[in-house]
């Protein structure tokens, strides 16, 4: 197992631990800080992807912004830590007999697969490749986009704006 | 940094036989430990020459006690004072959390720290994304002050959390655009380029090129970073008169002493990055005149240290920005002259 | 590059290390004297009145929306800057008709009120001038 591999599985071990504190958690803001951690371990896989500027962006935008908007959001409403956040488990064994073959058929594809051996990635800077793409082969796509973050700022602003007046 | 790394490595013959990613890992951890020493030092140092240039704005001497001339050990001796302080934890505070805040603010601030260039090649982490991950990291710092506003189970430090929170976060976005306009002149990310690309002179500094645009960008900037960091005029956060203190209010010992630590820090930080991207960096501005080795270095601390002085006025000058006022600031002055000023740049390099 | 990101992580592990060994230094020589009030929260002295939560002003989030759609402008916005000196003006064109998109956005947010923070209320003079009397420093009061 090269050096490679081993900080690949820390980085994995640390998404899925975080991930499993976050899900299993009974206080929200615990989740929270499981959910930055997952963040994280996802942005180092980006790393060990040669993906420099996903990995980046991830932490920008994820931890930045939308888990300082999750978190702004639950301490706006109100007790929440009187809330009991476990929602009682309705079926459990009709849930586990579906989750359990679900994993079953995940678990012989992968194996069963002949997954390709592909040369290692270049690692190279993604960045002027990225802005080439977007402003050349990409670019429809790239300015539908603005639209789409126009038409989610003015529902978002709309949306926060009616309860206000609640 | 990788050209040191090989170079030593291939006049050392016993280092060769060790594999490449040991010795790199050796290399890196023995500049964090000098960069945590600096980091350290220099929030030393900055507590001192804050107190020292506030006295003499107000008219008066400040430290001149402790250490001698001019009270020169007056930071080591409150650093010792907060080492032995009780750490005292609120009884309704939340442990684990208070106890986390301080290490992602820390944490982040240094891991910043990696990507300033201190020399021709002298940089850590020569990423190709730099300014992003600068900016990327300061995010960090918002979530570990939320969480020790809300860890303190106290209504004052979680409405000072909040507050820094919105601040920072409206700030950004100006910052960034400002940025922005110097990787549009150089045409990369990489802090490293950024400073080559001004070496020579005072003349190819970027805040001179591209009149007026150029300078614009930079006063956004350094405005944006005095609100990125909680410095007056924008210090709502920690308004020592109105919230107590904000977000530490309920800190006390090492871990106030960690957020402390972190704040001048991150002042130099933005000092630091501010002279890269704008004044030059560590380029010198006599062109080849003192521009070898260890002029380097001091060339981006003076330059660095300048923009903390600067800073430092401003706080003792200004009176503090009301939080409607702050927001009016930054998104309705700040961000339009942010994207006029990209506007201008984009059209004087293309005509 | 890993080598670069490599530096990053050492960096922020460091970071960690740095607080715990203070933190471990502090907890062993410090003093340690609980008393119920250096327990309590602080409130300026007084005895704490409620819990530690307060119903915040609902602009927290707008803005935080604001900001998280802008952020992700400026996130398209860096690679386009790092070509730029090549493309020319076709992605100048390009870009800006993303960038005046979004300040469509932002002129609504600004023309709907959506970014202003509640102003203080301004409480007119004579109110306050009635609020306190003051009695008048007499002759026989100075002497």
């Amino acid at each position: 197992m090269t050096a490679f591999d081993f900080v690949f599985y820390v980085f994995a071990a640390l998404t899925v631990a975080s991930a499993v504190v976050m899900v299993f958690s009974r206080n929200v803001i615990y989740s929270a800080v499981g959910l930055l951690f997952t963040f994280f371990g996802v942005a180092g896989i980006y790393v060990l992807l040669a993906a420099d500027f996903v990995a980046v962006v991830q932490v920008m935008i994820y931890v930045g912004g939308i888990l300082i908007l999750l978190l702004f959001g639950v301490m706006l409403s109100q007790r929440v830590t009187k809330v009991e956040l476990r929602t009682g488990t309705l079926q459990l064994v009709p849930a586990l007999l579906v989750v359990g073959s679900g994993l079953v058929v995940l678990l012989r594809v992968m194996y069963k697969t002949g997954w390709k051996e592909v040369p290692a990635a270049e690692f190279k800077a993604t960045s002027a490749t990225i802005g080439t793409l977007l402003m050349t082969d990409f670019l429809i796509p790239f300015e539908v986009v603005s639209i789409l973050l126009l038409l989610a700022l003015i529902g978002a602003a709309f949306i926060a704006r009616k309860e206000r007046k609640t | 940094m990788r050209e040191l790394v090989s170079s030593v490595t291939s006049s050392q013959s016993f280092l060769s036989n060790l594999p490449e990613f040991v010795i790199a890992l050796i290399f890196i951890a023995i500049a964090a430990v000098i960069l945590t020493t600096v980091a350290a030092v220099l929030a030393l140092i900055g507590v001192y020459l804050e107190r020292k240039v506030s006295a003499h704005m107000q008219d008066r001497l400040g430290p001149m006690y402790v250490g001698g001339w001019h009270g020169w050990a007056q930071t080591l001796a409150d650093a010792v004072k907060l080492l032995i302080k009780e750490d005292i934890v609120p009884r309704a505070a939340d442990k684990k959390l208070h106890l986390l805040a301080p290490f992602l603010v820390f944490a982040a601030t240094l891991a910043a720290f990696a990507v300033l260039p201190f020399g021709r090649q002298l940089i850590v982490s020569d990423l190709n994304v730099g300014v992003l991950y600068v900016i990327a990291i300061s995010s960090l710092v918002v979530v570990g002050i939320i969480l020790a506003g809300w860890a303190s189970n106290n209504k004052w430090s979680l409405l000072g959390a909040m507050r820094s929170a919105a601040q920072i976060v409206s700030f950004e976005i100006p910052a960034s655009l400002a940025v922005l306009v110097v990787i549009m002149a150089v045409g990369s990310m990489n802090l490293g380029e950024i400073v080559l690309y001004q070496e020579g002179g005072i003349h190819k500094w970027l805040v001179w090129k591209f009149f007026p645009f150029n300078l614009i960008a930079f006063l956004i900037f350094f405005v944006a970073s005095l609100a990125e960091v909680n410095r007056a005029p924008f210090d709502i956060p920690e308004a020592e008169s109105e919230i107590i203190a904000g977000f530490h209010t309920e800190y006390s010992g090492m871990k106030f002493a960690m957020f402390f630590l972190a704040e001048y820090a991150n002042m130099f930080l933005v000092g630091a990055v501010g002279a890269t991207l704008f004044l030059g960096g560590w380029s010198s501005p006599f062109g080849d005149f003192m521009n070898s080795g260890p002029f380097q270095v001091f060339w981006l601390f003076a330059k660095a240290f300048a923009l903390i002085f600067v800073q430092m006025w401003l706080r003792w000058t200004l009176p503090r920005v009301r939080v409607d006022q702050l927001m009016y600031t930054s998104w309705k002055v700040l961000t339009p002259f942010a994207f006029l000023a990209m506007v201008g740049v984009g059209i004087y390099m293309i005509i | 590059m890993l080598f670069d990101f490599a530096g990053v992580l050492v960096f922020l592990i460091f970071g960690c290390l740095f607080v715990g060994i203070n933190l471990l230094l502090s907890r062993l020589i410090q003093t340690r004297n609980p008393h119920p009030g250096k327990l309590s929260t602080y409130e300026c002295g007084e005895i704490p009145i409620g819990t530690g939560w307060i119903q915040f002003n609902i602009r927290f989030y707008v803005i935080a929306l604001v900001f998280l759609i802008f952020d992700v402008e400026v996130v398209f916005l860096f690679p386009w800057a790092v070509v730029f000196k090549e493309l020319g003006t076709f992605a100048f064109v390009e870009m800006m008709i993303f960038v005046f998109m979004l300040l469509v956005g932002l002129a609504y947010v600004w023309a709907k009120g959506d970014l202003e923070w509640d102003k203080p209320r301004e409480v007119p003079a004579p109110e306050l001038a009635s609020v306190v009397d003051q009695p008048k420093l007499t002759e026989e009061m100075a002497s």
